[in-house]
């Protein structure tokens, strides 16, 4: 199975016409989305929830999701430290996977890989990923329950609001609960989130966790399970479904459209010139994107772009 | 609107791999033992980045059931095993031990560290294909990986 997730990671005809053939056993699983910003602490909060699920005698599987460096293509996959405890476990899959410099094509691999583990089994699937950008926003839309990390001091707490990372929460976890700030913390977004009403009638929990003390864990679990419940209950889990779905395909599109541009225009003869004339002013950026955007055949939107 | 095995057939033009991006290879960086020092390892980490590869760094106490299933689960090509405590002896045929249980077979196996020239044909019987003792400069040993990484075997 890992060696499948690479021909599926790695676009191989054999591992996509696999996970085309696997696609109606997926499903079953439930997809929980870890995101947050950088330095709240995921992998450790993910480690700490691994020994809790596994201690409910479930099996998980974790796709950590770390950026890659833009320059070299490569990238250090760190995050599985934290995550392993002492001696392998058989109940637990942890896979690292990167941006690989990719176009938008992170959320539609990352995709392939929850389907995988889907087909595969495993009732609980964890995505750690850092929820910035278009990337982030559409892993963020593949889970069927999201939980953000934040901690105190990342800034102030107008800053958690103003990310937005909020919004596409259904857990908040204040994470580092044992340092100062974490009771504002948990305050401020307790009110912004009363504040913004609930359209599905549901109030978001915001829970302290301290993954290294281990407080606060069972606690997120329960919050996790209970929201899978609520997806059930309350016929939720279809909205969710469409959501998924349509964030996995719009990214499939990106990317396939990020490749013809690549092959078509970005290989053209004339974009060093036209770039060239852009950055002596000689020509502006609009009239070279006309220039070139006939080559991609339809137009980006409705209307044509005109001189 | 189009028949299903009309879309069932054009999948494989748009998601063709192309030829100009190839897959990166994917490496293990392993600490195994009672170790504690890691700045070497993650000075190789970092180079071997900037040279393109993925590196998943496994961290500090690793036992070689831990380093050979983390090699399985994240599938990859080569494995470095960097081991700075002496104890090289004795872990590496467990950990030998370990891969070929699981059948990783042609994965490429490298080992760095404090290890005495007098060991290394032993080592390189085990099965560990190059030893870097200290002060090996980094580009020789992304190299060494990038000339004899294999080529993803086929699934079936």
């Amino acid at each position: 199975m890992p060696r499948l997730a690479s021909l599926v990671e790695n676009e191989d005809p054999r591992g996509l016409d696999a996970l085309d053939a696997l696609f109606s056993l997926t499903g079953h699983a439930h997809v929980v989305g870890v995101t947050g910003p950088p330095g709240a602490g995921k992998s450790t909060l993910v480690a700490a929830l691994l020994g809790q699920i596994r201690a409910s005698g479930r099996q998980v599987a974790v796709l950590a999701v770390d950026p890659s460096s833009p320059i070299s293509g490569g990238a250090v996959l760190g995050d599985r430290i934290r995550m392993m405890d002492r001696h392998a476990d058989d109940g637990v899959f942890v896979r690292s996977m990167s941006s690989r410099g990719r176009q938008g094509g992170l959320a539609w691999a990352t995709a392939g890989l929850v389907h995988l583990l889907d087909a595969a089994g495993y009732p609980l699937i964890l995505v750690e990923t850092v929820g910035t950008g278009q990337d982030g926003t559409d892993i963020a839309s593949l889970a069927d329950t999201v939980v953000v990390v934040e901690a105190p001091g990342l800034g102030d707490g107008v800053q958690a609001i103003k990310s937005g990372l909020l919004e596409v929460g259904d857990i908040v976890a204040v994470n580092k609960a044992d340092q100062p700030g974490a009771e504002e913390a948990l305050g401020l977004l307790r009110t912004s989130l009363d504040l913004a009403h609930p359209i599905d009638g549901r109030l978001v929990p915001v829970l302290p966790t301290d993954s290294v003390a281990g407080s606060g864990i069972p606690e997120l679990l329960a919050a996790i399970d209970d929201h899978d419940a609520w997806l059930t209950e309350s016929d939720q889990r279809t909205l969710r479904r469409e959501r998924a779905a349509r964030a996995e395909v719009l990214a499939g599109l990106r990317a396939a459209l990020g490749r013809r541009l690549e092959a078509g225009p970005g290989r053209s003869p004339e974009l060093a010139s036209l770039i060239t004339r852009v950055a002596r002013r000689e020509l502006s950026p609009r009239r070279a994107v006309t220039a070139l955007a006939f080559a991609l055949d339809s137009p980006a939107s409705g209307r044509p772009i005109s001189d | 609107m189009e028949s299903s095995e009309q879309l069932e057939s054009d999948g494989s033009t748009t998601f063709a791999a192309s030829e100009a991006r190839s897959a990166p290879v994917r490496i293990l960086i392993a600490k195994p033992g009672l170790d504690g020092h890691d700045r070497g390892a993650k000075v190789l980490v970092r180079a071997l980045r900037d040279a393109g590869f993925e590196v998943v760094y496994t961290g500090l106490f690793q036992t070689p059931e831990m380093i050979a299933s983390a090699a399985l689960q994240e599938d990859v090509q080569v494995i470095g095993l960097s081991i700075l405590s002496g104890a090289h002896m004795a872990l590496f045929p467990r950990i030998m031990d370990e891969l070929r249980e699981r059948g990783l077979d042609e994965v490429l196996i490298v080992a760095g560290g404090t290890i005495p020239k007098a060991d290394i044909p032993r080592i390189k019987a085990l099965g560990v294909a190059e030893v870097f003792g200290p002060g090996t400069r980094l580009a020789t040993i992304v190299e060494f990986i990038r000339d004899n990484a294999p080529r993803q075997s086929p699934l079936w």
